[in-house]
This record gives structure tokens, sequence and C-alpha cells, in this order.
């Protein structure tokens, strides 16, 4: 956190600014043509996924980038299969409420650290601070103890319930209350609206785009999360898609395109809405970077 | 009788009231398997009898566990793997992407994207592309060239490196955009006294543009090493016939994790190395942050 600190009060200036101006000359010229043939090679990974679930079986053993022949056969097959599906389905569901659960608590505990003043407001903050330190792996028998008593293994709610609220987001959100003044909050308070409302009709509002950031933050995440669900579910249709994906397991037996299909499936969403949203993305990482 | 509260006394209502979920969730959620983590550690548990006590048995078998060292091993051959050759990547990439001004955005949009793709599918991507003839691209190209194979995920050595390109892969994005927001943030007025004194680039870099970089770099340096040290999702995708394989060649920390916990459902002993990851994960950090902000 310390580290943050540090960085924090030249963040402001760099958020959205052009790179400077420069005449094109032959250095310029080369250093892009690098550049570009660097970018290309980063994307090849993606566009081989992406090319070969768009070929026939025979061809999957070319190293042509573009299809002889492209068809969508592949989706057509994975997905009548009906697991994949379902997978995807699971996928959005956990990633949306854990979203919203993130949203909606982050915010709540960060702006009740920020703005309000009360015994105990100290060992509070230290407490959730110090959270940050476990690794996950640490909590992940417990957890899963936890689960076995309560009945919860392969349910929403067992993936779902050690991450519903973070410590990431709680700081996150708390660094950007700072910016609301306290005045909005004092006149609020004059006008008679009591402490929930003016949490979220005044603050809230003021922290947008905070709250995207974190809102795509934690959906990636929960999107990509592997080792908690894959420990937690058994059932074939409670998996997510990193878990069912993974369950294809032995190569040998693999048929190469329908797993590049599935991959696929699971990777373009998050690359569409990235291309949608790129600017805001890219802002997003920088403050929850440089802030978080 | 809320009314007849002071507005300091209502405030502190209202704070705890807020406050109540939360702390019911990070008290069950995070710091009761914390201890309860630090204890299993101290017990012999198969998961279906008694939780006997064990006192110091698991961490002595850790200790004499060959394995154990082998995945020790592994598991800083991954930090200190990864975490050089990300930072020296993104930095050059973003140093130079950062005085381009022409499709600057697509650029840095395909140095991005990789950090938008999750690593189970990429593991798999990366797994094809490693496979030896007539499926893998690398051995495909190579033998289109007429050069020999070479074998990646099945020999000792090659498997760990192949293992990692993919995460440094990923995480380079990330990295880049990092380290564009903290040239941005160096004052141009620094550079444009050191040009008016005839400065040359490579001085200018060192002595200006590296220094006032240093929070940057202690960020990203912390980071990334927290990253490798849990490495798993990769590994355990690309070496799923044998995770950790070939002869423990791959395997890191967090997969012994795994395996011990829930395929021998060994829990104490599991739990005995996510203490020594913890203190690994703690230990590193705070020394990496000892030294590179001390200088």
């Amino acid at each position: 956190m310390a580290v943050v600190e540090e960085i924090r009060p030249t963040s402001e200036a760099l958020l959205g600014t052009k790179p400077p101006r420069k005449p094109a000359n032959m250095g310029q010229i080369i250093r892009w043509l690098l550049l570009f043939i660097g970018g290309i090679v980063m994307v090849m990974p993606i566009a081989y996924m992406i090319s070969t679930s768009l070929k026939w079986p025979h061809e999957v053993y070319n190293v042509n980038l573009i299809p002889e022949e492209p068809t969508i056969e592949n989706y057509t097959y994975v997905l009548e299969d009906g697991r994949f599906y379902a997978w995807f389905l699971n996928s959005i569901v956990i990633a949306t409420v854990t979203t919203i659960c993130n949203i909606l608590f982050d915010s709540l505990v960060g702006y009740t650290l920020c703005k309000f003043r009360f015994p105990g407001r100290y060992i509070i903050f230290i407490a959730i601070l110090s959270t940050l330190m476990i690794p996950t792996e640490m909590l992940v028998i417990p957890w899963y103890l936890m689960s076995q008593q309560f009945g919860w293994l392969d349910t929403y709610w067992g993936i779902m319930f050690p991450g519903l609220m973070t410590a990431f987001g709680t700081f996150l959100m708390k660094q950007f209350f700072e910016t609301v003044p306290d005045d909005f909050i004092e006149a609020a308070r004059i006008d008679g609206l009591n402490e929930l409302q003016i949490w979220w009709t005044v603050a809230m509002p003021l922290v947008k785009p905070a709250l995207a950031a974190l809102a795509i933050f934690v959906f990636l995440g929960n999107w990509t999360a592997f080792i908690w669900p894959l420990i937690v579910t058994n059932s074939v249709e409670m998996y997510t898609l990193p878990v069912g994906l993974s369950s294809f397991g032995d190569e040998a037996d693999v048929a190469w395109e329908l797993i590049m299909t599935g991959a696929a499936i699971s990777t373009i969403p998050t690359l569409v809405v990235f291309l949608i949203f790129q600017r805001f993305i890219i802002r997003g990482v920088v403050m929850a970077g440089l802030k978080g | 009788m809320y009314r007849n509260l002071t507005i300091k006394q209502k405030q502190i209502v209202w704070a705890w009231a807020f406050l109540a979920i939360p702390v019911v969730f990070y008290s069950v959620i995070r710091f009761y398997p914390t201890g309860n983590a630090i204890l299993i550690s101290f017990q012999n548990w198969n998961l279906l009898g008694d939780r006997t006590w064990a006192g110091l048995d698991n961490y002595i078998k850790l200790f004499n566990d060959p394995v154990f060292w082998k995945v020790f091993a592994n598991t800083f051959i991954y930090l200190l793997l990864g975490t050089p050759i990300s930072l020296v990547i993104s930095f050059v990439i973003a140093y130079h992407l950062d005085q381009l001004r022409f499709m600057h955005g697509f650029l840095r949009m395909l140095y991005f994207l990789p950090f938008m793709t999750s690593a189970v599918a990429m593991a798999w991507v990366w797994r094809w592309f490693y496979q030896p003839v007539p499926t893998g691209l690398f051995n495909n190209m190579l033998a289109n060239l007429g050069i020999g194979q070479i074998e990646f995920l099945n020999s000792t050595t090659n498997a760990l490196p192949a293992v990692l390109a993919p995460a440094v892969w990923a995480g380079l994005g990330f990295q880049i955009i990092i380290f564009m927001a903290g040239l941005r943030a160096i004052p141009k007025s620094y550079y444009e006294a050191a040009r008016i004194d005839g400065v040359g680039w490579w001085t200018i870099l060192w002595e200006i543009t590296l220094p006032l970089l240093k929070p940057t770099i202690v960020f990203i340096v912390v980071f990334s090493s927290i990253g490798f040290l849990r490495i798993f999702d990769h590994v355990f995708n690309m070496t799923t016939n044998n995770p950790g394989g070939p002869l423990n060649a791959t395997k890191p920390l967090v997969l012994m994790i795994y395996e011990s916990a829930f395929t021998k459902f060994d829990m104490g002993y599991a739990a005995a190395q996510t203490v020594v990851l913890f203190l690994v994960l703690l230990v590193v950090s705070l020394l990496q942050l000892r030294i590179l902000r001390d200088k």
C-alpha cells in the first residue's frame, strides 16, 4: 500500500493524456514497425485459437492462419453438446452476482471508512487491510471444509461466497470516496436525507468511473477464476467455463479444433467487451493499479 | 430512541449498521479460515476421520520431503525467470510505445489483449503450439524450415520455461499499461532541461527516467513476483496428464498444495504447505520493498 501512496499524487495528470507529437523520421518508422511486429506476435495465440476454431478437422495441422474453407460447424457442435452452454451460463451468473455484490459492499465499506468517524474505525481498516496479505490458496482448505459442513459443495453459493467482498475493492473505493467533498454530504444531511440515501444518491454517482473499474476487474477475475471453482464443484453441470475446459484433460484423445472452439467461446466475450470499452478499461487498469 | 441521539451518535449507529454484514463476512470467510488453516497445519487429518494433534509432524515431514524441495526450487525459478523477463520486456515496449503517436491506441490494444484472456483457455492454445509433429504449431513451423524438432512439455529442462511463457505473455499488457502511466507522470521539464544541457538519451534514460519510475518499478516487481510465486492455472492446465510433470519438473508450490489436499486428502500436510507459501510471499514482498525503496 505504501508503494501506491508514492505514485498517487502524479497519477491524476496522466489519465487520458496523449503522447507528445514528434515529426516522423526514419527512426520513428523503424520503431513503429518493430512495435507493430511485436504486437502481432502478441495476438498470435489468440488469432490461432480463433482460426483453428473455424477449421475443419483435416486442416487443423496446417500452420496457415486463414482457414481454407472456414466453417462454424465446430461452434454448432460444441454448443449443441449442452455442456458448454451450461458452463457458459454458470460463468455468467457467478461473475455477474459476484460483481454486483462487490460493487455494493466494497463501496459501502469504503464509504463508511472514508466518511464516518466512529470508534473502531481504525481497527476495522487495519483488519481488512491485513487480509490482502493472506493468499487465497491458504484459505481454500478451510473454505472446502466449511462448504462440506454446510452443504455448499457443488452449488452457485459455494463457488461465489469467497469472493463476495474483496479488500482490494474496498480500498479502491475508499481512495475514490476521498475525492467526494464533505460539503456535499453535509448539505444532503441538512436536506433531511438519511445516511443510506446519501451514500446511494449523492456519493455513489460521483465515483462512477471507479465503480466501473471495479466491476471490470471483479467480473474478469471471476470469469477466469480457476482453482476454487475446480475444488468446490463435482458435477459436470456445475462447472464454470475454465473448469469445464480444463476437464478435457488428456491431449492424446483431444480434437484440437473443438478444444480451440471451447477456448474461443470462453475468451471472445471478454475480448469483445474490451474492444468496445477499450479506453475506459485501460483507464480502469491504471486507476486500479495505481490506487488499489 | 434514535431521535434522542446526537448527530455524532447517529453517525456511529449508521457506521456500524453499514459495517455489520461486512464484519461478519470478513470474520467468517477470511479471519476464521486463516486461523483454521494454521491450526490444521498442526493436525493429522484425511478429511474422513478425526482431527488428531500432530504437533510439528507436518512441517518436519515437509522439510524432509525431496519433492517439496524440488517444488520449492521450481517456485523460485518461476519467480526468478518470470519477474525480470516480464519487467524488461514490458519496460522496453512501454518506453518505445510512449514515444509513438501514429496508431498508438491500436498498438496498445494489441499488447493488452492477452491480459483479457483466461489462463485455462490460453493454456490449451499454448499446449497445442508445443505438441510434437504433426499436431503442434511450433514444431510444424520448425519442420517446414527444415530444423530439428524441440521437445517442449515432455522435456524435464524445457517444460518449465514452456509453461512460464504463456504466464509472462498474459501479464505483459498490464505491466506495459502501468509503465506507460508511470512514464507520462514524469514532468516534461526534466527532459527539456536535460536536452538543453545536451545530455544523450542513454544518460537521460538512466539518470532521469528510471530513477523517477522507481515507484512504478517497485509496484510491478512486487505485484508480478506474487503472481509468479502463486502460479497454478497454467501449470495445471498444460500438464494435465501428469500435473506438474514430467518428473515434477514444472510443479510449483500451489500445485503441490492442491494435490496434497484434494487428490491425497492429506489436509494437515497441505495446510502446512499453505503456511509455508504465506511466509514465502510475505518475506519476498517485504524484502523487495526494502531493497528497492532504500536505494
